[in-house]
């Protein structure tokens, strides 16, 4: 219940928030932050206090539509639980970025905020299909109003782009759910939108691959796999600097959940069947977005394309099916969402105060702003894979891992690293040292901006260092799930009817 | 031989019809605008109550002219709640734009529309169903071009009377054909004889529904017999359009649904390959079209083109769900066009009503609760979650995969996402801060007016989050 809860405290900050923005500016950013820091608390509390030995932590279920069987189940395991960490964490960040950038219409950009920080609560914690889509969809349209409301320049295109590209992927998804829905209830006689109960569907081989790429279309598009990536740069340079953050860091991630959680446990054969183009997908995005991030002028843009290269490395690791990757991949979201964070709220703060993002405009900023320079200094090393630092871990795992699954794809990928560098310094060179082009007087991070980069960069730091707390969490999760799909995938042609 | 029970099953039209010559009484004892509007919303609650009144347990069939059963009380209920919304936003309309005479027939009219649309949703036989349709046609032909000082609407109305008739004179020789065929002209007599297949015979009767399908599918604009619609939505006054595209359209439909049924009609597979390319060609067609708009009134009526088309995708997956999904999405449908052209009318400055996509721009920081709910509807017309519409596209959809009808599901869900952008960009338009200031309604909005819109406003959404009652209750109808 106490799921639940979290989500209606969320859509009911975000009303309050609108509501207030009537009498006052400053109240609804401080109702928006109280809401999401009693979320991170509540998130917290659950953290710290949960018994590590059962699969799901909390476990709630009750009747919505009983005619199609459609229940509203919530439940959380390790994997949810850091997502809703990640989740609650970014969720303040991005009202604290917000507080000082956005000076418009602030109550109803605090509304669409929390609403899709609801959304997104929602999808990690469902585990009944149709209300798994539901929340998918919930987070869209507030997603698309942040573009388009709050967005630079080219914002209306940028988020037509963004929603046709999600919203069609989706509805792939959601023909995808029927069809399972109803091949699951003739050959049962239960018509249940269940994860537990569909899980184990018997299908046949055609059937289970199609559907399966139903699921995947929308979560390989969300995670920005290159044939399907083309709406991302636009979308997240175009966004607000909080839209931003939650793109790069919750939206692209709810992709990679979606695989983890329902396409590999749902259709395990059918994934096996199409790994080998998955890793391909990936190591192709790896290495595409890698070039084009380091052809970037805009700086933002860079940074985007920066997300496309390491989600890459996400589905390499997924489609490796073995616990090392998983692990890798696990820890590559955290430390993807907490880099490219950084990088872009350090681009929104940059943009702020000089209005461009142009590169060619810029150059030998660090005497003017220290702070801002060590603090782009760390997440550009956090990105281009430092050891010490989170993405490192989760990049050795993931190469380690799908080395076992196949080694040329795994050799390629490599090369991933050295593109990093080159793009990575290509930043630092270009924005903090270099020439100075242009005689810009601009303040450097204050207080509020040095907290959110500095809460940043803790984590950041941490995650290199105390990988652990993170395995930890997700270890069974990932046991489960790697052995369900092997042990399923290996047994002999049973689901053959 | 009318029994008690055949009269008390008719209950609602007999207040109806009833009301209807009280009403013309008092017109005739005093003319005023105000008694007339109350008149009318005290029979169109009265015939409502009654229904619920008299709901029944189990079909009572009247001769092969009428069966009254829980289906067609369903849809008199939804007639008679449209109806009496109209009828409330008539009064806004009428008061505020247009001249102080003849205000009263306009109320007459709209009561022998929704009696014409009461007896079609019941009528189980040709003769009934066209009387029905006629008196329903008749009505709406007037109430069309009512305000005859508008530029557009005695066009509208000719045009609706020529398409109309028309449409009705091939309706009627459709049914002729088949009672040319089957000597019968019950719905439920074309089950009992269904010519030998191969015979002569077979393509009279398939040409007779041919030519039954093309009438029906003008009343509900389905492509190709779609052009009309955006002229006359356009035309005739918001409520008017209202009346048209949830009472009529939906009366249409039940028909519709209630023929195939009890005719058993879903055998005939050239007639669904038929449906189906007309449901495919709506879907899309509609949508298309739909992109360009910036008149509202266009756009919601093209819309409804594309949404009748869904509809059309639980139709053809018959009976049990098939039924179900429409009637659902039918319900969700008329809740939202009611909110959407009562909207419309409330936002109106003048006779010219606020149709252009620059009249409300800004509308949001102007009028915050209007256009909130504005923005309601059109998501749930575009099926986004949360929304009545996102739980009737499910509904639909669950039909047509059930069914597996692939190629109905894929066209629904690529003409839905067409369809999505352009109701993003009324609700984008909404949102911005640059229009320009367009004066919108200076008088002061109508308090009921506002209380009805929010209560429609409030179902569309309730619908969408608590939908299990609504699907339990169409589940029980058939």
């Amino acid at each position: 219940m106490i799921l639940a809860w979290t989500i209606f405290l969320l859509m009911g900050t975000g009303l309050l928030a609108w509501l207030v923005s009537r009498w006052s500016d400053t109240l609804p950013r401080i109702i928006s932050l109280a809401g999401t820091l009693l979320f991170l608390g509540i998130v917290l509390y659950i953290w710290f206090s949960h018994p590590a030995d059962q699969q799901w932590i909390i476990h709630y279920t009750h009747s919505w539509i009983p005619s199609f069987g459609i229940r509203i189940t919530l439940a959380e395991d390790g994997l949810s639980l850091l997502m809703l960490l990640l989740t609650a964490f970014l969720g303040v960040l991005s009202v604290l970025v917000s507080w000082k950038e956005i000076k418009t219409r602030i109550g109803f950009f605090h509304f669409n905020l929390l609403f899709i920080l609801a959304g997104i609560t929602g999808v990690f914690v469902s585990l009944d299909l149709f209300l798994f889509y539901f929340s998918w969809e919930v987070m869209l349209i507030p997603m698309y109003f942040l573009i388009s409301i709050w967005g630079y320049e080219n914002r209306t295109y940028a988020a037509g782009k963004f929603f046709l590209f999600t919203q069609a992927s989706g509805l792939l998804m959601f023909l995808s759910i029927l069809g399972l829905y109803f091949v699951h209830g003739r050959s049962t006689g239960m018509y249940t939108f269940d994860y537990e109960a569909l899980k184990g569907t018997l299908m046949s081989q055609p059937t289970a691959f199609l559907l399966m790429l139903g699921f995947a279309a929308a979560f390989l598009v969300k995670l920005s796999t290159v044939p399907f990536h083309s709406w991302l740069p636009d979308a997240h340079t175009q966004a607000p600097t909080a839209g931003s953050v939650l793109l790069a860091g919750l939206l692209l991630k709810t992709g990679a959940y979606g695989l983890i959680r329902f396409v590999l446990p749902l259709f395990p054969q059918a994934s096996h069947q199409f790994a080998p183009a998955a890793m391909i997908l990936g190591v192709v995005s790896i290495l595409y977005g890698a070039k084009l991030a380091y052809a970037q002028t805009d700086l933002k843009r860079l940074v985007a394309y920066i997300s496309v290269s390491h989600m890459g490395f996400i589905l390499l690791g997924i489609y490796a099916f073995n616990q090392i990757a998983m692990q890798g991949v696990i820890m590559q979201m955290v430390a993807h969402a907490i880099s490219t964070s950084g990088l872009f709220i350090m681009v929104g703060v940059l943009h702020d105060r000089i209005q461009t993002r142009e590169i060619g405009q810029m150059g030998g900023l660090w005497t003017q702003v220290p702070k801002m320079g060590a603090m782009g200094l760390l997440f550009v090393l956090a990105s281009l894979g430092l050891p010490g630092l989170g993405n490192f871990i989760a990049e050795i795992l993931i190469l380690t891992g799908s080395f076992m699954a196949s080694k040329i794809l795994t050799g390629i990928a490599a090369l991933g690293f050295i593109a990093a560098t080159l793009y990575s310094l290509r930043i630092m060179q270009k924005v903090f040292y270099g020439p100075v082009l242009k005689k810009w007087e601009i303040a450097d991070f204050g207080l509020r901006e040095m907290i959110v980069m500095g809460s940043l960069a803790i984590v950041i730091i941490w995650l290199g260092l105390f990988p652990n707390s993170i395995f930890n969490a997700t270890q069974q999760m990932v046991r489960g799930v790697i052995e369900q799909v092997n042990i399923t995938a290996n047994m002999p042609q049973n689901a053959n009817r | 031989m009318i029994t008690g029970p055949d009269i008390r099953s008719l209950l609602p039209i007999e207040i109806l019809a009833g009301g209807m010559v009280i009403t013309m009484l008092v017109v005739a004892l005093k003319r005023n605008h105000t008694l007339t509007f109350i008149c009318t919303l005290i029979i169109l609650a009265a015939a409502f109550l009654s229904v619920l009144f008299v709901w029944p347990e189990t079909p009572h069939a009247i001769g092969d002219l009428f069966l009254i059963d829980r289906f067609g009380y369903y849809f008199q209920a939804l007639v008679l709640l449209s109806a009496f919304v109209v009828t409330l936003f008539s009064q806004i309309s009428l008061k505020n734009f247009y001249p102080e005479k003849r205000k009263s027939a306009y109320y007459l009219l709209l009561l022998l529309a929704t009696v014409g649309s009461a007896t079609m949703v019941i009528s189980t036989h040709f003769i009934s169903f066209f009387i029905g349709l006629e008196i329903l046609n008749i009505s709406l032909y007037t109430l069309i071009s009512y305000y005859r000082e508008r530029p557009k609407a005695i066009e509208a109305g000719l045009k609706y009377l020529i398409l109309a008739a028309m449409s009705s004179a091939i309706l009627l020789f459709g049914m002729a054909l088949i009672y040319a065929v089957t000597g019968t002209l019950s719905f439920t007599g074309l089950a009992n004889t269904p010519p030998l297949p191969g015979s002569s015979e077979i393509v009279i009767l398939i040409a007779g529904i041919g030519l039954m399908i093309t009438g029906m599918g003008f009343k509900l604009a389905l492509v190709p017999f779609h052009m009309w619609a955006p002229d006359i939505y356009e035309g005739a006054s918001s409520p008017v359009s209202a009346f048209i595209a949830s009472v009529s359209k939906g009366a249409m439909m039940a028909v519709l649904l209630r023929f195939f049924m009890m005719a058993n009609l879903y055998g005939f597979k050239q007639i669904m390959l038929v449906f189906t390319v007309i449901a495919i060609l709506s879907m899309l067609t509609g949508n298309l079209l739909a992109l360009r708009q910036n008149n509202v009134k266009r756009m919601l009526a093209y819309s409804s083109i594309a949404h009748f088309g869904y509809v059309l995708v639980a139709f053809i997956a018959g009976k049990g769900m098939g039924v179900q999904a429409a009637t659902f999405y039918l319900t969700a449908y008329i809740i939202t066009i009611l909110a959407a052209f009562s909207l419309i009318t409330l936002i109106s400055q003048s006779d010219n009503e606020a149709i252009d996509i620059e009249d409300y721009a800004g509308l949001f920081w102007k009028k915050p609760i209007l256009a909130t709910i504005f923005s309601i509807t059109l998501l749930s017309l575009a099926g986004i979650p949360l929304t009545a519409g996102f739980m009737g596209k499910f509904y639909l959809l669950t039909a047509g995969v059930g069914k597996g009808n692939w190629l109905l599901a894929f066209t629904l869900v690529i003409s839905s996402v067409i369809g999505l952008y352009y109701y993003l960009r009324f609700i984008f338009a909404m949102m911005r801060t640059d229009g320009q200031n367009f004066p919108i309604a200076s008088h002061p909005s109508s308090l009921t007016g506002l209380l009805i819109l929010s209560l429609l406003g409030a179902a569309v959404i309730w619908l969408g989050v608590f939908p299990a009652w609504l699907v339990s209750l169409v589940g029980s109808l058939t």
